[in-house]
């Protein structure tokens, strides 16, 4: 898209919202020289599955990743703003990030199942943060998650297993499952589907509608049409800039901005 | 059909006769390797087989407590001490009653070997009532007389054993009271003047003592270096540098690490010359580069895709290595663990350096006690002069080869089995 369009001033629609379960204003990411994120000020509501779309390389996967600090790994990468889950700062220097990623989890692109039986895959977040000891509490937690995850009655015989003999979908779904067994409150994914087969990924977008009574679930997704399935609000970045945010339906029927148009319309990609 | 296809065409033949040259030296060279190997093998074992057997003479032994010097049966220290080799003398006299001059009776006691009264000491302590009893016993040759038998006939006129002492050892031969049985000294006793009684264990259990503190302290060291440098040290200057000297420390000559050990671990930390401990340390030093590097890679190879799984899950930094990339690392390290144990092995120059090429005879008992270890044996062995430490130099030869193929093979298996696909 040309740069004759010219960004809005402010995000279009409703970024905010009253009683946020996370809280982003003025964000600016860059890395090393480049800045990635401009100017971003979003609300994330309680137990709302809002959707980050855009095109390649806009910055919705930094964004996302900023949200549970995961992009402190990467040395030249700066972010700065601020980021409050309810009422905390998640970049507080006194925050311990270990604590964070407990309570804001997170599923990849690729499915990453650890190289262990599927039993220990799902108890390995809530043994590694003290959550349950005993062994009957933690057959308790993972029962409870992988039924959460629509793979317990794949799985129940084959607890153990080796997690990374499962199929595609059915690992995706584990990693899910992985990350919903420590109670997070907000759980983050990264273009979960796109490495799936589409059964898999309906099976997921299932999921992830019936998570949402008991989460918060952000999605960075690349297609237009899983986010008009699975999300209450849509999110529209482009070069690293917030342009449109509003319900789903209103985005994808009556989009305010010219970009946000052309997306959708397909004239980029 | 356009010019360019033609050209390719034309380009064809060249190309393939490219690499079919390519072919041909690829396989002269695999071929002129293992020819290599084959007449490097060929050469040790035939020239080794040898010493893993030896000549024995059979004789009458009248156990005489006179010509023992024993009074009392039940006195151990009597038996411990008394006259062996009269014993011995009398029986080979008995045997050739024809020997009657003072310098035949010196030629004819030069049969039997040194040593083999201690076998017949060992006997009567295990059981004192052999006194007064005639027995045959099969006695320990001299190396000159095993020479001689081991010998083909036509090679018996280059041996060295005196024309007097030809017709006896015929003779017994005739009588059938000469043996070759299996060399029980070579991996029961340390290292001696007579080669008939001469073995590698000392050797042996000096290379092991040493390797053991070897791996006690390079594996940790090491693993923990690279853990660091890998996960946890900040990319800039200093590590860079450290990096460089790591892998330029893999390239030093390895005597250079001896005289480091002798200039600081014997001149000033004073610890004694000669033992395992000290020679460990050296290996140590030596090793501690490959298994550094060699662990780094295996580190690496753990797909970010795992770390980062584990970071979201919330572990923190010293979690993900220790749950996680540790684990699954470990069979890399494993390996260059052993290859690196496998080239310590074979060390000789740094451990000369700091003494450990001294004539040990006993069996050490602990990383402390003098030793030597086994490519330093060879070394010996391959300068004495007697005719037989050549077999028995090719047979420590032999076993070295044999524990580094042993090692390396499992080195490969190893790498192998636990080979994860992601």
């Amino acid at each position: 898209m040309n740069q004759k369009t010219p960004y809005p001033e402010k995000t279009i629609g409703k970024p905010l919202c009253d009683d946020a379960k996370m809280s982003m204003r003025n964000v600016n990411v860059f890395y090393g020289e480049s800045q990635a994120i401009h100017d971003v000020n979003l609300d994330i509501g309680k137990h709302e599955v809002i959707a980050l779309i855009g095109p390649s390389g806009c910055g919705k996967s930094t964004f996302l990743r900023c949200l549970n600090r995961m992009n402190d790994t990467i040395d030249i990468c700066k972010v700065k703003g601020s980021f409050l889950l309810d009422q905390d700062n998640i970049y507080d220097p006194k925050l311990d990030v270990v604590e964070l990623r407990a309570r804001v989890g997170m599923v990849f692109q690729k499915p990453n199942p650890f190289p262990k039986s599927i039993y220990e895959n799902v108890a390995y977040g809530p043994r590694l943060h003290g959550l349950a000891n005993k062994r009957f509490e933690l057959d308790e937690i993972v029962e409870n998650s992988l039924r959460k995850a629509g793979l317990w009655d794949e799985v129940k015989d084959r607890l153990d297993q080796p997690g990374i003999g499962l199929s595609g979908g059915q690992q995706q779904r584990l990693c899910i499952a992985r990350s919903i067994a420590v109670s997070p409150e907000v759980v983050l994914m990264d273009e979960p589907c796109s490495a799936l087969d589409p059964i898999a990924t309906a099976k997921i977008e299932e999921l992830i509608d019936e998570l949402s009574s008991q989460y918060t679930i952000v999605i960075v997704t690349h297609s237009m049409q899983q986010a008009a399935r699975v999300s209450d609000r849509t999110a529209y970045f482009h070069l690293g800039r917030l342009i449109e945010v509003n319900d789903t339906h209103t985005v994808f029927t009556g989009p305010e901005h010219t970009l946000t148009e052309a997306y959708i319309t397909g004239r980029f990609g | 059909m356009n010019k360019t296809t033609e050209q390719v065409r034309q380009s064809l033949k060249s190309r393939y006769r490219a690499e079919k040259r390519f072919r041909a030296f690829g396989i002269a060279a695999v071929t002129f390797g293992l020819l290599a190997v084959v007449v490097l093998f060929t050469d040790i074992i035939s020239k080794g087989a040898s010493a893993f057997v030896e000549s024995y003479i059979q004789l009458d032994i009248h156990w005489d407590a006179a010509v023992l010097g024993i009074d009392d049966p039940n006195d151990a220290e009597q038996i411990n001490n008394a006259n062996y080799d009269a014993l011995i003398k009398a029986s080979l006299r008995d045997r050739f009653p024809e020997v009657t001059t003072r310098l035949e009776r010196r030629s004819l006691y030069q049969l039997v070997s040194s040593g083999a009264g201690f076998l017949l000491r060992d006997q009567l302590q295990a059981n004192p009532s052999l006194l007064g009893s005639t027995q045959a016993q099969w006695l320990l040759a001299d190396d000159d007389v095993d020479m001689f038998i081991k010998a083909g006939a036509d090679k018996r006129n280059n041996v060295r054993l005196a024309e007097v002492a030809r017709s006896w050892v015929a003779g017994l031969e005739q009588d059938g009271d000469i043996d070759i049985k299996w060399n029980a000294s070579l991996f029961s006793s340390g290292d001696s003047r007579e080669p008939e009684q001469a073995g590698v264990w000392a050797a042996v259990v000096g290379s092991f003592f040493t390797m053991l503190v070897a791996l006690v302290l390079a594996f940790p060291i090491g693993v923990a270096a690279a853990i660091y440098l890998e996960e946890f040290a900040p990319r800039n200057r200093y590590t860079d540098f450290i990096e460089v000297n790591i892998n330029n420390l893999a390239a030093v000559p390895s005597i250079i690490f001896g005289l480091l050990g002798l200039a600081i671990f014997i001149n000033l930390f004073g610890m004694p010359r000669s033992v395992p401990l000290v020679g460990g340390l050296v290996l140590t030093l030596m090793t501690l580069p490959t298994i550094i590097i060699s662990a780094r890679a295996a580190i690496k190879s753990v797909p970010p895709s795992i770390r980062e799984a584990a970071l979201g899950m919330g572990a923190s930094r010293m979690q993900v290595v220790m749950h996680h990339v540790l684990p699954l690392a470990m069979p890399g390290m494993l390996t260059g663990a052993i290859i690196g144990m496998a080239q310590a092995l074979g060390e000789t120059a740094p451990l000369l350096m700091i003494g450990m090429v001294a004539f040990i005879v006993d069996i050490p008992g602990g990383p402390l006690d003098s030793a030597t270890v086994l490519p330093v044996q060879i070394y010996l062995w391959a300068d004495s002069p007697e005719a037989s430490f050549v077999a028995l130099t090719s047979a420590a030869i032999m076993v070295l080869m044999g524990f580094l193929i042993t090692m390396n093979t499992l080195a490969v298996l190893l790498r192998k089995r636990l080979e994860r696909r992601w």
